[in-house]
């Protein structure tokens, strides 16, 4: 339980050992990289943008490649694939392929390109298919689109507007030019929209047809093209289905290259290391023949840093104190059991300057409230199984995804002992399924109570249960308090909290209201009494006087004094908020009852059986999920608001080191 | 006048409004949530299993409701054959009883929606504030809570 303590090193070396001592640095992973020069003149910093960008480029055409031919050739990835993580691989053949980067990019450049071929010969057939599909009216013209005609007649090919007959045709010529008496016209198809028309008149009365014709909104086609429809149309289905061929041919092309899927993978990953070591390279410090390096590393690794390179590497290695003013990376080390909060309390916000790692703290009350609210044994024996079992069979999954299913299985394990406290197993499933089917109820007794049938008992328990956790919170202030050697600031915010809260709550114990409540009267020794009452008086005069001791001004001080002790409210309703774990834990217990006296509707009989089948499975599928979901996000709010807030703001940094940061692969370290 | 209803129809009508008004309200911030969470997944799938829980978070309220009729329904006999006959003033308590989850579940559950929707938004520009993001909509559930406490505790003393 604790945040790591990071010293800053610094090396400097021969610029000669540069690239060597660079690579051992990213493969011990040990070092986060910061560097602050108080003044730069005398140093030199390479320029690597170029570089960079260019591995960063290949690693990201290797992606490409990949996502090709997951496309074109789809690999068989079962659904829990995403736990199985990176699969580990000997040094030997990732340098195998460092030697042969330039065959395996080429591979992985060859089929973007032949996927950019692809994608041109598609968008070629579209254009042919449109070409097709726009001739299609045309089909019955045995004469190309655009012909003029013979020596003595021409011909007038386009569409008119609206589905109009071939009489239609021959009287709006003979209204509007009555002179004409040799023409012949032939509708070639009609649609919604335009007749498809060719007209054959004499050349000298092509201009009277035309515009008897042009009255009815005769217009030519827009690209008349100088072929028979009928050739053109065969043409084009050539030229289409050459590209289908071209298209199945590239296809193929692809698909022989599924077999350096993992090349790709590891040249890609081999671009982003070394993209990662340039843009390190790009910062440090050059002088003509040395190079400088400057950054935090956890004290534990950095005896073995030092020992490597000044051994190895001749390089000169110093150890310092993180300074006042410095903020360092935050790593987190803890047992196993509590390491697997970590993400939980990451996702808030790591340690800040000065603060206490609370991951032990936070990860016994996370899996015992969480087992509270779901509290059902049969679900929580599940949850843990499931856990257990992906824990066992995925040794390689990711780190962070790993803790997780950790805290998971944990929390599982503590659900099942609530639920054989609370006597639920899937809800009352037993006593369902006696009585529905072998006629007479047999019930497992709960081993503590159950809640459902003495609510308050539970909201009682609820409550304790959430004053021990947040005064575990104001414990942990005091005692940051106290690590500071802020003696002042223990007694004021802490010492007299308690006083005023233990005095409270010992004077509400014995009042009739406690009584009506929890049904029995407790009676303290008058002691006792007496004590809870000075308590309370004490502490709350000492939080008027002393929570505005900055403030000079005494009215001031004493107004401050007195918001202070308004925060009792906050307290009340920091308590009331552990109501959930009752209301949650009766949401599960009722919602899987509700399934189970809908699954027994059926009757005792074949039918009814295989109902209550189908509706246990349904329905207890659906409210594991959604109490899950409730358990996990309510005991975050717990763990957040009630808990951090009273010691705990988070705000810290990450450790970030200098290592290898790869996407497919990890790399077997050597010994 | 009240009594022209038997006993049994008031604390039916509590268990119904009950389970009417919270699931409403769940009904709209399921929603309205589930819109966003759209957007989001067309954008960025995979942040489905992240905005797939935001968008549950209004959903407590409708079971918080059920829960509730349940309880009503099993108190008065009503499930399971052999209902006793309750008298006026028993049954209008447990209407009575069934209105704070039914009205706060309602109103809570919208408020919880809109402020999932914001959360969704959280979640799409920076998903790695998933924790705190998820804590704005849990706020407005514990209103919902209490309610649910206060119908749970009525209904088994009466």
């Amino acid at each position: 339980m604790a945040v790591l303590q990071m010293q800053r090193i610094s090396i400097c070396a021969l610029k000669k050992n540069r690239k060597a001592i660079l690579e051992r640095l990213q493969e011990l992973g040990a070092m986060e990289i910061d560097i602050q020069l108080e003044d730069d003149s005398g140093y030199v910093k390479m320029d690597v943008s170029n570089s960079k960008a260019k591995f960063e480029k290949q690693a990201q055409t290797a992606d490409r490649a990949l996502e090709i031919l997951q496309q074109y050739v789809p690999e068989k990835t079962s659904m829990l694939a995403s736990l199985a993580g990176k699969p580990l691989i000997d040094k030997g053949l990732f340098e195998k392929a460092a030697r042969s980067q330039d065959n395996y990019i080429e591979t992985a450049r060859r089929i973007v390109a032949l996927d950019k071929q692809i994608a041109e010969q598609k968008a070629n057939i579209l254009k042919i298919q449109n070409q097709m599909e726009a001739l299609t009216p045309w089909m019955g013209l045995s004469v190309p689109v655009n012909y003029k005609g013979t020596r003595k007649t021409s011909v007038l090919i386009g569409t008119i507007a609206g589905a109009a007959g071939l009489e239609d045709i021959y009287s709006l010529i003979a209204k509007s030019a009555p002179e004409v008496d040799a023409v012949d016209v032939q509708v070639l198809s009609t649609d919604k929209d335009y007749t498809y028309l060719a007209a054959v008149c004499l050349t000298k009365d092509v201009h009277l047809v035309e515009e008897a014709l042009r009255a009815g909104g005769f217009a030519k086609p827009a690209q008349a093209v100088n072929k028979v429809p009928a050739e053109y149309r065969k043409e084009l289905q050539a030229e289409m289905d050459a590209s289908i061929q071209k298209v199945e041919a590239l296809e193929k092309e692809i698909a022989d290259n599924a077999g350096s899927r993992q090349d790709i993978r590891l040249v890609s990953d081999y671009y982003r290391i070394r993209a990662e070591k340039y843009e390190v390279l790009g910062r440090v410090p050059q002088t003509v023949n040395t190079f400088a390096l400057s950054g935090y590393v956890p004290a534990y690794r950095a005896e073995k840093v030092i020992r490597e390179f000044s051994d190895r590497f001749d390089a000169v290695v110093e150890l310092e104190k993180i300074k006042e003013e410095e903020e360092p990376p935050i790593l987190l080390k803890n047992n196993r059991f509590s390491e697997s909060v970590e993400g939980v309390l990451a996702s808030f916000g790591l340690p800040g300057k000065g603060e206490m790692d609370p991951t032990f703290f936070t990860s016994i009350f996370y899996v015992f409230l969480f087992g509270l609210m779901l509290s059902d044994a049969a679900y929580g024996l599940i949850v843990a199984l499931a856990c257990g079992w992906a824990l066992l069979k995925f040794p390689r999954m990711d780190k962070n995804l790993r803790k997780s299913v950790q805290l998971f299985f944990w929390c599982g394990l503590s659900t099942l002992v609530w639920g054989i406290l609370f006597g639920g197993y899937f809800g009352d499933v037993i006593d369902v399924v006696s009585e529905t089917f072998f006629g007479h109820k047999v019930s497992i007794p709960a081993l503590w109570f159950v809640p459902l049938n003495e609510p308050m008992r539970m909201l009682l328990y609820s409550m304790l249960f959430g004053v021990i956790h947040l005064f575990t919170g104001l414990a942990l202030k005091g005692y940051i308090c106290l690590r500071d050697k802020k003696y002042v600031d223990f007694v004021c915010d802490c010492v007299l909290w308690f006083l005023l809260l233990l005095g409270l709550i010992g004077m509400l114990l014995p009042t009739d209201l406690f009584a009506g409540i929890a049904g029995t009267k407790i009676v303290f020794p008058a002691a006792v009494s007496a004590g809870a009452k000075w308590f309370a008086i004490i502490g709350a005069l000492g939080i008027l006087l002393m929570s505005g001791r900055d403030n000079k001004n005494f009215g001031v001080r004493i107004a401050l004094g007195a918001y202070d002790l308004y925060n009792i409210t906050g307290w009340l309703s920091d308590v009331l908020s552990y109501s959930r774990l009752l209301a949650l834990g009766l949401a599960t217990g009722v919602i899987a009852s509700v399934v189970n006296q809908m699954a027994s509707m059926g009757g005792r009989n074949i039918f009814g059986v295989i109902i209550f089948i189908l509706v246990f499975l349904v329905g207890h599928t659906f409210n594991i999920g959604i109490n899950l979901l409730g358990a996990y996000v309510h005991t975050c709010r717990l763990q957040y608001v009630e808990f951090f807030g009273k010691f705990y703001d988070g705000g810290g940094r990450a450790f970030n080191p200098f290592n290898l940061k790869t996407k497919y692969v990890d790399i077997k370290e050597e010994n | 006048m009240l009594s022209m209803i038997s006993g049994n129809g008031w604390a039916l009508l509590g268990a119904a409004l009950a389970v009417i008004l919270a699931g409403c309200g769940s009904a709209y911030g399921v929603g309205v949530a589930g819109q966003a969470a759209s957007g989001v997944v067309t954008e960025d799938p995979s942040k489905f299993a992240k905005v797939l829980i935001m968008q549950l978070l209004p959903g407590t309220q409708g079971i918080y409701g059920l829960l509730v009729a349940f309880i009503t329904l099993s108190k008065v006999g009503l499930l399971g054959g052999g209902a006793a006959e309750i008298d006026v003033t028993t049954g209008l308590m447990i209407l009575a009883a069934c209105l704070p989850i039914g009205i706060v579940g309602l109103v809570s559950a919208i408020h919880q929606g809109k402020t999932s929707v914001a959360a969704i938004g959280i979640v799409a520009k920076k998903p790695d504030q998933f924790g705190k993001a998820m804590l704005f909509p849990a706020m407005v559930e514990t209103y919902a809570i209490l309610a649910l406490l206060i119908s749970i505790l009525a209904i088994t003393s009466i």
